[in-house]
């Protein structure tokens, strides 16, 4: 039997892409149904004095909030976001009514007249007078670390919003069934939306039902967003008595729904005059928008990965995520972890050129490796691999020799270095107690997880996974559609834990299917004693521990490590700023896939890329002025620079064929090895996106 | 007004606004919901479909426009095309949703240059955005679809 992991097999789902036939949310229609909209607020903050729609409402179903009949709350970490505002505006895309009709078009002649007492709204996070959340991690004595240093290397760093752009745009199909409710839609996590639906319609959680439909792309942005949005089909379908789709165009999309969150970080280090790091503080702030949404484990992620891949025996770091208002910033992929590092790895190259050492050198020296502690207390294990992946990094993109070369030109090259912790944060996943089953079926298996495909490979990776767990051909390995009536809670399709910890799931899964059958096929036992399922859940690595009050112990069960290196043309007429190429080097552990992981850190890098250059949120009275494709620009393929990867495998023991996750490393590294490029170019760039603009008034080196 | 166009082959007779988007009539009027709607404004290349051999956007494009044209969708692109067979090939493909318009685009580049290199490529498809960035795969897919070495 020859075994599917570690080959790039047909993709589950690659014939019905190609040819058209995968149905997405808005491919889908029910007998009846309407097409629902929001209507929002016009000002980012005030009290609402007055609500009085201003057209003919005939033929029209109206929605507002006294027609909620559960709580008036978005189900989340703080239920503090209303499904439907009550009397106060926190930001300007606060959904204040909803409204469907049988034709789309005659959702245009919605006009409704509110009127407001406005209020000073606060954009400035650090001026904010509301903290969503706020940490302290200590390891060691901070004054004892910067009593040993030889100098000390200080500086603040900035990092913008970012829209996940996802090319379809965010929409639902909610279908009142027998007195409950039944959604479809475009989403990553369909327990998160279940969830919203029973606390906002006040039903029994059996009769709410989720169901996903094909996903084109999440990025995080698919992540907690569609509960608002089911909610509000939800409730428009419950008082018509009728299916309603709402799928928002790109211009709301990009107007109202979550971005990255943007961050300031300040660093002030310790060094010895040969570059070991005595003493790190970090202080961090997020920018949460108007309400918690995902900002206290966004914040958590931050911090934990702010000390970089470095050992330090003394490290604080203070983070705190704040209100502002504007639309809730959420979750986007590397969830905090890209901001985080960003500073600290522009930071590693200002302390390199303070020293006048090499930042190839001053990595290496203070790389974390195997039996390293991290800053929460975190002992390594074998896999952790920084210099590898440095090194190989270096050597790949011939980064000295282009340094040399390139001094004074035009061009610049620069690295990064950084880790990221595969799964749920802490306690995360004990808490979430994941299951995932598999299923005997007369030709083979089936694969029962909520864990949801949008891009990613997903049913491909857990079809593998299962097939060489059981030894049988990957072919007779089908996915169950994503449905809460069918399959189990494995968590969210999140924290690049689908194939690390999901994965796992399914291979103790299949393991333990595979004594059952004992020495029948698949198909022999199912044909001799009809359907058997069998599922596992989740059980932490041994001796595995977190201390969530003082954000001491096992952070995560594995980290990736990864290093690029950024190679830059720089126009001297116009500032702007071209990539050339990337080297991208990841451990990941295992790649079950190697093309699709391989895609991943493509897909992750170009993200990256156009963070650093080219994605500019711009936020005029706190919502974005550039809300369409034509002014918000993400790289089309003449913006994305040749990316050569390479995978490492170190294999992680508690991960499926030894995998961890690959979905959101490759965006933490590009740009600050883009900025550390045009630093090597002669500009002192410590905000992204560096732009045009940015780079003229950059400091000249 | 009533105008006249075929779709994959199909006399069809349409008698509705003619300013109407094409990519409406395709998917709610013929329910042919291979091309997507992305921006509404001709920029990301979702909704590309062929009028008379062309790429077009189908968002942008006004009914009146497509009259006594002939309008080619992924549906009416033959299985065993090229393209189609080495996207597949190649695992292209990751959210998929821009992916349609994608290879309508380069079987469009194939139809008038069928051995195209690297900047005919770029060229061809800088209109087709994707996400998941799977723009170094796409240009594998083409170059194997046109029998050119990668």
């Amino acid at each position: 039997m020859p075994r599917s992991v570690g080959r790039s097999v047909r993709r589950k789902d690659g014939d019905d892409k190609v040819t058209g036939r995968a149905l997405y949310i808005d491919d889908l229609t029910f007998p009846g149904m309407l097409h629902g909209m929001t209507v929002r607020a016009t000002i980012p903050c005030g009290r609402i004095d007055r609500v009085r729609p201003a057209f003919d409402t005939t033929g029209f179903v109206l929605v507002d909030r006294h027609d909620i009949p559960g709580r008036n709350v978005v189900a989340g970490i703080m239920d503090d976001q209303p499904c439907l505002a009550v009397h106060e505006v926190r930001h300007a895309a606060e959904p204040i009514m909803l409204v469907a009709h049988e034709e789309r078009d005659a959702l245009a002649r919605v006009h409704v007249d509110i009127d407001y007492t406005p209020a000073t709204p606060v954009f400035e996070p650090r001026w904010s007078s509301e903290c969503f959340k706020s940490l302290v991690i200590e390891k060691g004595r901070l004054d004892a670390g910067f009593a040993e240093a030889y100098t000390v290397v200080e500086g603040e760093y900035r990092t913008g919003h970012q829209e996940q752009l996802y090319l379809e745009t965010n929409g639902v199909i909610a279908v009142p069934e027998g007195g409950g409710m039944t959604v479809y839609g475009s989403l990553q996590c369909p327990h998160y939306v279940h969830r919203a639906l029973v606390m906002a319609l006040g039903l029994q959680a059996g009769q709410v039902r989720v169901v996903q439909a094909e996903t084109g792309g999440g990025f995080g942005g698919k992540e907690e967003y569609p509960s608002i949005l089911a909610c509000h089909a939800a409730l428009l379908a419950r008082k018509a008595g009728r299916p309603v789709k709402m799928i928002y165009d790109r211009a709301e999309d990009m107007w109202a729904t979550t971005k990255r969150h943007p961050s300031i970080v300040r660093h002030r280090t310790g060094v010895t005059r040969e570059g070991r790091i005595t003493a790190m503080d970090i202080d961090l702030v997020l920018d949460g928008g108007a309400y918690c949404t995902l900002s206290p484990v966004v914040l958590s992620r931050a911090s934990i990965h702010a000390s970089g891949p470095y050992r330090c025996d003394h490290i604080r770091i203070r983070g705190r995520a704040m209100m502002t208002n504007t639309p809730p910033n959420g979750a986007f992929r590397g969830f905090g972890a890209p901001q985080s590092q960003f500073a600290t790895e522009v930071h590693m190259d200002r302390i390199a050129e303070t020293l006048g050492i090499d930042p190839v050198a001053v990595r290496e020296q203070n790389a974390l490796r195997p039996g390293d502690t991290t800053a929460t207390g975190q002992v390594l294990g074998e896999d952790a691999s920084a210099v590898e992946v440095l090194q190989a990094a270096v050597r790949k993109s011939k980064y000295h020799e282009k340094r040399a070369r390139w001094r004074g030109t035009g061009k610049g090259i620069g690295l990064s270095l950084f880790f990221h912790g595969s799964g749920f944060t802490g306690s995360g996943e004990v808490t979430l107690a994941s299951k995932a089953s598999v299923e005997l079926t007369a030709g083979g298996v089936r694969v029962l997880v909520s864990s949801t495909e949008i891009g990613q490979g997903t049913r491909t990776m857990h079809a593998q996974i299962v097939a060489d767990a059981l030894g049988i051909p990957y072919e007779v390995v089908e996915t169950a559609a994503v449905d809460t009536a069918v399959v189990p809670d494995s968590g969210p399709t999140v924290a690049s834990r689908t194939c690390m910890v999901v994965g796992r799931l399914l291979q103790r899964a299949a393991g333990d299917l595979k004594a059952r059958l004992g020495r029948l096929s698949p198909a022999a036992y199912f044909a001799a004693h009809g359907p058997l399922v069998v599922t596992a859940e989740y059980e932490p690595p041994p001796g595995a521990a977190w201390d969530e009050q003082a954000y001491r112990g096992d952070a995560y069960g594995s980290y990736g490590w990864g290093c690029h290196v950024a190679e830059i043309d720089v126009r001297p007429d116009t500032w702007a700023v071209q990539p050339v190429r990337m080297t991208a080097v990841a451990e990941i552990g295992r790649a079950i896939h190697p093309m699709m992981a391989t895609g991943q850190i493509e897909g992750g890098t170009a993200q990256g890329v156009a963070w650093a250059l080219l994605e500019e949120v711009v936020m005029r009275d706190g919502a974005m002025a550039n809300h369409t494709l034509t002014n918000y620009l993400i790289p089309t393929a003449a913006d994305t620079p040749r990316i050569d990867t390479v995978i490492l495998e170190r294999p992680y023991a508690h991960g499926p064929f030894g995998a961890k996750g690959v979905g959101e490393m490759p965006i933490d590294g590009p740009a600050p090895a883009i900025v550390n490029a045009l630093r090597h170019a002669g500009y002192d760039v410590r905000a992204i996106p560096a732009t045009p603009e940015r780079v003229m008034k950059a400091g000249r080196l | 007004m009533q105008l006249t166009l075929t779709v994959n082959g199909t006399a069809r007779t349409f008698d509705g606004d003619p300013a109407m988007p094409l990519l409406w009539y395709l998917r709610d009027g013929l329910a042919l919901t291979g091309a997507k709607f992305g921006c509404g404004t001709g920029v990301c290349g979702a909704c590309t479909v062929h009028i008379d051999g062309s790429p077009a956007r189908a968002c942008t494009t006004p009914m009146k426009s497509a009259a006594g044209k002939t309008v080619v969708t992924i549906e009416g692109l033959d299985a065993a095309h090229p393209v189609k067979q080495a996207w597949q090939e190649i695992n292209v493909p990751q959210c998929g949703y821009c992916q349609t318009g994608q290879i309508m685009s380069a079987a469009a580049l194939l139809a008038s240059t069928p051995k195209p290199d690297d900047e005919d490529i770029d060229a061809a498809l800088r209109g087709n955005i994707c996400r998941c960035g799977t723009y170094q795969r796409i240009r594998d897919a083409v170059k194997k679809a046109a029998g050119v070495t990668a």
